[in-house]
């Protein structure tokens, strides 16, 4: 670890500390903790957004991928964004008119009962703690690869960081964080894609035509065309079916619309999102690219077998030490941006939905709920970093489409049904929630994720389901559990579907016709 | 804080108009887009209809991704543009409702 290093991580922790610091005077009430008081512009959240989602994973992980694997690298970033035209089209704005702080208050606004309430926040915390330990076991193995810190160390700090941001300034402190993690990672991305294109004189087809001749024994087919890595193509289906409808019910991602004032602001959020995602994900190609082209495979394989050094090497090839430096704050940047949205919404689950709204039955002073949000968040932190620690030598990476896989089993058909199902009802929502859940963990228990002949995962015999995410099977089964659920309970009155209907279409509110 | 009669706002027939329209608009683009996005692993899974190389060593499949993405920004536009005379008619019967025009 050299000096330039240690100031630019002491710089980026200090800002974020002097952001927490003014956030925390802004955070007095339950809604400037859970929602930066609701008063974010579009611009402003569509850079959260994406500092929310663009994790370590697709800067350093797609960028690796690209390097080693070519176009097999790239292919999921397609999934990942256009993800974002479900979220537009069909969750953001009803979701805004409809809740308050959670993905449950939507649900609960059709269903009053706690039942349904309780399953929502359920399937919403399991979401996060996948997410969650894959994220914070990545960044231990990601913090000890960049800055030679030791694995545990690496994450208690992560995990430090974390808690002062959502402690002491809630989501405004979160969603800068977010922000200005987002524009670190454009910038850095931007010179490195600068740099790289620099080689190749501007030329992209002088770019593709190199890459044609890049060949690997491992490689199986061509390094520019899909295959190259070998994947089934249904495990490829299944997944892009887990990223494409599992982004619209990431709680984490969905906690960011209450953030703002309406549901005019929600959609120019995600507008703002998507030109930025996209853009990132574009400039990816030229990371890998560049790495391919400027590095050797075997270094960068040497430094990580998963490629997830190749932009750092490629950054310090092509700008030096500060480059590199610049390269691997931003990564850490972005693993605490990432970590800091998803104890926020773990804290929203557990303290809002579970013990505000259903122990306490929404019965709580302001007071007594700013308590339970910070307790709520601070038992999500050590639990997660608990659990990270000793998840160290676990192959978890698998988590995270895990986590979209089951947003999109047991969040998304409840939602769409919420919102556009005039015959649902409690039955199904509940059955929903439960068949998505289940069937996407028992088939990731059956999966080639937890049983491998060779002792690699959990249980050393042979997958009983041959798929690595099981969306293909676990979407459609969350699907139909609500529907049947649906037909089996007892019809309810449309009383609540017509408040719902009202709701999310014109985004009236008690606010609008009482003065 | 008044109640709001949810029932009479949504038996007026503005409101049934920009409910139909909504959902006009929004099925028939998200069928759309969830069936160009999922077949494209079919199609780079199951065929070689996207292995050629039109442009220089630049081959379909490496268009059909960044036609993708142009489709993406493309939609969120139309979004954009769309939700703007939504938002006019929504305002329409909000206004409406409030100065007891559906008494």
């Amino acid at each position: 670890m050299n000096l330039t290093v240690i100031i630019m991580f002491l710089v980026f922790v200090g800002a974020t500390l002097v952001i927490t610091y003014f956030a925390s005077k802004r955070t007095q009430s339950t809604k400037d903790f859970y929602t930066a008081g609701g008063g974010l512009t579009g611009w402003q959240n569509g850079l959260a957004i994406s500092g929310d989602y663009l994790s370590a994973a697709s800067f350093l992980g797609i960028a690796g991928a690209i390097a080693l694997w070519g176009f097999d690298g790239f292919f999921y970033s397609v999934g990942y964004l256009t993800a974002y035209l479900v979220v537009l089209y069909i969750v953001a704005e009803p979701l805004r008119n409809l809740g308050k702080y959670t993905v449950a208050d939507m649900i609960a606004a059709r269903f009053e009962l706690k039942k349904v309430r309780a399953f929502a926040a359920l399937s919403s915390i399991t979401i996060v703690i996948f997410y969650m330990l894959a994220q914070l076991v990545g960044a231990g193995a990601l913090i000890q690869l960049l800055f030679d810190i030791p694995y545990s160390i690496s994450v208690i700090l992560v995990g430090i960081m974390m808690t002062i941001y959502v402690l002491f300034g809630g989501m405004t402190a979160t969603s800068w964080v977010q922000m200005v993690k987002a524009v670190l990672l454009m910038i850095g991305t931007l010179i490195i894609s600068f740099l790289v294109l620099l080689t190749f004189n501007f030329n992209i087809f002088a770019m593709f035509g190199e890459m044609k001749n890049v060949t690997a024994p491992e490689l199986e087919g061509s390094f520019l065309n899909p295959g190259a890595q070998g994947n089934s193509p249904l495990n490829n289906i299944s997944l892009i079916v887990a990223l494409l409808f599992g982004t619209a019910g990431l709680p984490h991602i969905l906690m960011r619309f209450f953030t703002v004032k309406d549901a005019k602001t929600a959609r120019s959020s995600v507008m703002w999102a998507t030109w930025i995602i996209g853009i990132f994900y574009i400039l990816t190609i030229f990371l890998g690219f560049g790495a391919a082209a400027l590095l050797t495979r075997e270094e960068i394989i040497a430094a990580n077998p998963a490629g997830n050094m190749a932009a750092p090497l490629l950054a310090e090839r092509l700008g030096g030490d500060f480059l590199m430096s610049f390269v691997a704050a931003v990564a850490f940047a972005t693993i605490l941006a990432v970590v800091a949205g998803l104890v926020l919404s773990g804290a929203s689950a557990f303290a809002h939905d579970i013990y505000g709204q259903v122990i306490k039955k929404g019965k709580m002073t302001d007071r007594e709920q700013m308590l339970a949000a910070r307790t709520a968040a601070l038992s999500v932190s050590v639990l997660s970093i608990i659990l990270a620690i000793f998840a160290q030598d676990q192959n978890v990476a698998f988590l995270v489409s895990l986590a979209f896989c089951v947003a999109a089993s047991a969040n998304l058909p409840v939602i769409v049904y919420t919102i556009f199902w005039k015959r649902f009802n409690t039955q199904g929502a509940i059955s929903g929630i439960i068949t998505g859940l289940v069937v996407s963990l028992a088939l990731v228990i059956l999966s080639p994720n937890v049983m491998d002949p060779s002792g690699s995962a959990f249980i050393a015999m042979e997958p009983i389901f041959p798929l690595d995410n099981p969306a293909l099977f676990s979407v459609p089964a969350g699907f139909i559990g609500a529907f049947l659920g649906t037909f089996l309970g007892k019809a309810e009155s449309h009383e609540k579907y017509r408040e719902v209907k009202v709701k999310s279409v014109t985004g009236i509110s008690t606010s609008d016709v009482s003065h | 804080m008044s109640k709001i009669d949810y029932k009479k706002i949504s038996d007026q027939p503005e409101f049934e108009a920009l409910l139909r329209k909504r959902n006009r608009f929004i099925l028939p683009i998200s069928i759309f887009f969830i069936i160009a996005t999922l077949i494209f692993p079919v199609l780079t899974g199951y065929t070689d209809l996207l292995a050629n190389e039109p442009f220089g060593n630049i081959s379909w499949a490496w268009i059909y991704a960044f036609l993708l993405f142009i489709m993406v920004w493309t939609l969120v536009t139309i979004y954009m543009s769309r939700a703007k005379k939504f938002d006019k008619e929504a305002d329409e019967i909000i206004r409406k409702y409030k100065e007891g025009e559906y008494e």
